[in-house]
């Protein structure tokens, strides 16, 4: 005879009731677990499309005022494309994309566009790599999910949703839509800009933005043409919005003094307002779960109390002390506990798994850390609730195993 | 072995203190055989529990072995009771959902013997009243006789030195009442103490001596001998 033995058989004595108990921790744990498993993927799938929302974080030269920026950048204002590297060989950590652009203006077809420099991705990854360090070290992928699929092949109309392309020739050019309308031009098509023949390789969907106006060509060749020098206008920096909070954009002031870093305010914020009533909804779940559950559990086990205070009374008056009936109950809360945390997250994972993507349209994949969490959960909920009534079984006067109950 | 000074005992009951006992003293020497009877209400149960340290008195001392019971903390109790009583129900008061042997085991594992000394010396008891071949029998599927010889077994599980039972023939027919009187006598010559209350007073007469009690008060005492003072 043990004490898990005296426990494991009145468990299975009142089959029913246990049974009852048993599936409130269950479900409880198993809509706690779903729900926290769907919200994660759907957080990431969210942040991952709101990066379509453009640059979260602006380098800009200290006198540069956002509406220049958003009025296409056009001004003289400059600041050193070395920034670009510092930026990338530093260790702050949040940056998902950085994209350095110059501005200069261009005619074409006797009406005036911009002509935007950008700096392809691989160029300045190559030197991070090359130098064994840097932000593109260690990457955050902080809006990306990764299932394990085939990646997708690059599109150079990635610049629209990320900022930033992989790779781009000299004299290759992207066309914004509202150019390639108004002077009929295509992809595949030439094009002479400042003097030089450049080659359209792609044509950019219509975004809304100032955007549609520009003509995007490498950072290096529009530097050459408008005899600048090696500056940019701005750098446009895609962040996570987490690291942004926890101080990317004081990293970002630290490491470049002599520019001015802001956030554009409402892709920051939308971004956490969606992930802050992801949260929410969590929190209410798991506040329901941990009041109703554990009120169930305490009345279930204050009833098991009452039922069994003539064989509580037996164990006193053969010489249980209270602290030993006290295990007797908490042990069983703790067995319940145990059981409903795994079977809750076996049944919560293969839910989130088979029914995320239908319901949330996202891809869900198994967290082993929501184990740990479902199984603290159950456990710490029936070990609270039961704690009252176990005590109360422990203070039991044995003088009730003489009277008839 | 087991003495009663002065005791007594009220339970306040609509705000009047009803009197249960009324300074009884009583000196059980080791060995002893006492039967007490009384009708209904006399405050035998009362004075069972006191003696057994589940019922602490208004006033007076209990002492077992020359300690005072309700000198020690509830713990301290705890142990006295394992160590030294054991307890007879008159409704066995059995554990629903463990064996027969199961049952034996508790005091043992109470007491913190190891699991292969609690499963031999429990089927050696439960050979001594007879049930070596109901081991694995769950109380429901004992008669009666069956289940009180269990609670026999599961009595000297520790090998106490003091029997304490309440009406352990109430709920038997007169021939298993009988039997049940023959163990508790066995147990006797075995140099044990034991107090019974009973209302059978065939099963009172065979014990070495009788203390009736009314309404609280001891007042009379047959075949006795030992030191026994009426307050």
């Amino acid at each position: 005879m043990k004490l898990r033995t005296l426990v494991w058989r009145e468990m299975f004595e009142r089959k029913s009731q246990m049974l009852t108990c048993f599936m409130a921790i269950l479900l409880g744990i198993t809509a706690v677990v779903s729900i926290k498993n769907v919200t994660h993927y759907s957080e990431k799938a969210v942040a991952r499309e709101l990066d379509s929302l453009g640059a979260n974080v602006l380098v800009l030269p200290k006198s540069v005022t956002l509406q220049d920026y958003y009025s296409a950048d056009m001004h003289d204002e400059v600041i050193p494309e070395e920034y670009v590297m510092r930026l990338t060989m530093s260790d702050i950590e949040g940056v998902d994309n950085l994209s350095p652009k110059l501005n200069v203006p261009v005619e074409v077809g006797g009406r005036k566009f911009a002509f935007t420099g950008i700096l392809p991705k691989s160029e300045f990854q190559a030197k991070a790599a090359w130098a064994g360090a840097g932000i593109f070290s260690r990457p955050m992928g902080c809006g990306a999910i990764d299932v394990g699929g085939e990646p997708e092949p690059e599109d150079k109309k990635t610049i629209v949703r990320k900022r930033v392309i992989k790779d781009l020739g000299s004299h290759e050019v992207l066309i914004g839509s509202e150019v390639a309308d108004l002077q009929g031009i295509a992809e595949g098509d030439s094009l002479t800009l400042l003097g030089e023949p450049f080659s359209v390789i792609a044509v950019l969907p219509e975004t809304g933005t100032v955007d549609d106006s520009r003509i995007f060509g490498h950072l290096h060749t529009v530097q050459r043409l408008a005899g600048k020098g090696e500056v940019v206008n701005c750098i446009e920096i895609v962040g996570c919005c987490k690291e942004i909070a926890a101080g990317l954009v004081g990293g970002v002031n630290k490491l470049l003094p002599d520019a001015k870093v802001v956030t554009v305010k409402q892709v920051v914020a939308t971004q956490q307002n969606v992930n802050g009533t992801m949260e929410r909804v969590s929190l209410i779940f798991l506040i329901i779960i941990v009041v109703v559950g554990g009120a169930g559990i305490a009345n279930y086990m204050f009833s098991n109390v009452y039922e069994r205070r003539r064989e509580i009374g037996t164990l006193m008056a053969l010489g249980a002390e209270s602290g030993v009936v006290l295990r007797i109950f908490l042990l069983k809360a703790l067995l319940l506990g145990l059981a409903g945390g795994v079977g809750g997250y076996v049944i919560g994972t293969t839910i989130a798994v088979t029914l995320g993507p239908q319901l949330a349209g996202v891809p869900v994949l198994p967290m082993p850390v929501l184990a740990l969490w479902g199984v603290g959960i159950s456990v710490g909920i029936t070990l609270v609730a039961s704690y009252i009534p176990a005590r109360r079984a422990a203070g039991l006067d044995p003088v009730a195993t003489f009277q008839e109950v | 072995m087991l003495s009663m000074e002065e005791v007594s005992k009220s339970y306040p009951h609509r705000g009047q203190a009803v009197k249960a006992l009324g300074g009884a003293t009583i000196h059980i020497p080791a060995g002893d055989f006492v039967s007490i009877v009384g009708p209904s209400g006399s405050g035998k149960s009362t004075l069972l529990l006191m003696l057994g340290g589940m019922l602490s008195p208004t006033a007076g001392r209990v002492l077992l072995k020359s300690e005072s019971i309700y000198d020690l903390q509830s713990a301290g109790r705890a142990r006295l009771r394992r160590e030294n009583i054991g307890f007879v129900f008159q409704t066995f008061n059995l554990v629903p959902y463990l064996t027969a042997q199961e049952n034996v085991q508790v005091p043992m594992f109470l007491a913190g013997m190891e699991g292969e000394a609690q499963a031999e010396r429990s089927a050696a008891l439960l050979e001594r009243v007879g049930l070596g071949d109901r081991l694995d029998h769950k109380p429901a599927e004992l008669s009666v006789g069956q289940q009180q010889r269990v609670a026999l077994a599961r009595m000297l599980a520790n090998d106490p030195a003091v029997i304490l039972a309440d009406e352990p023939t109430g709920n038997l027919d007169p021939e298993t009442a009988s039997q049940v009187i023959g163990f508790f006598e066995e147990f006797n010559q075995e140099g044990r103490t034991i107090v019974m209350v009973t209302h059978d007073p065939r099963a009172a007469a065979r014990a070495r001596r009788t203390l009736r009690l009314v309404e609280g008060r001891i007042v009379d005492e047959s075949h006795g001998n030992n030191a026994l003072h009426i307050a």
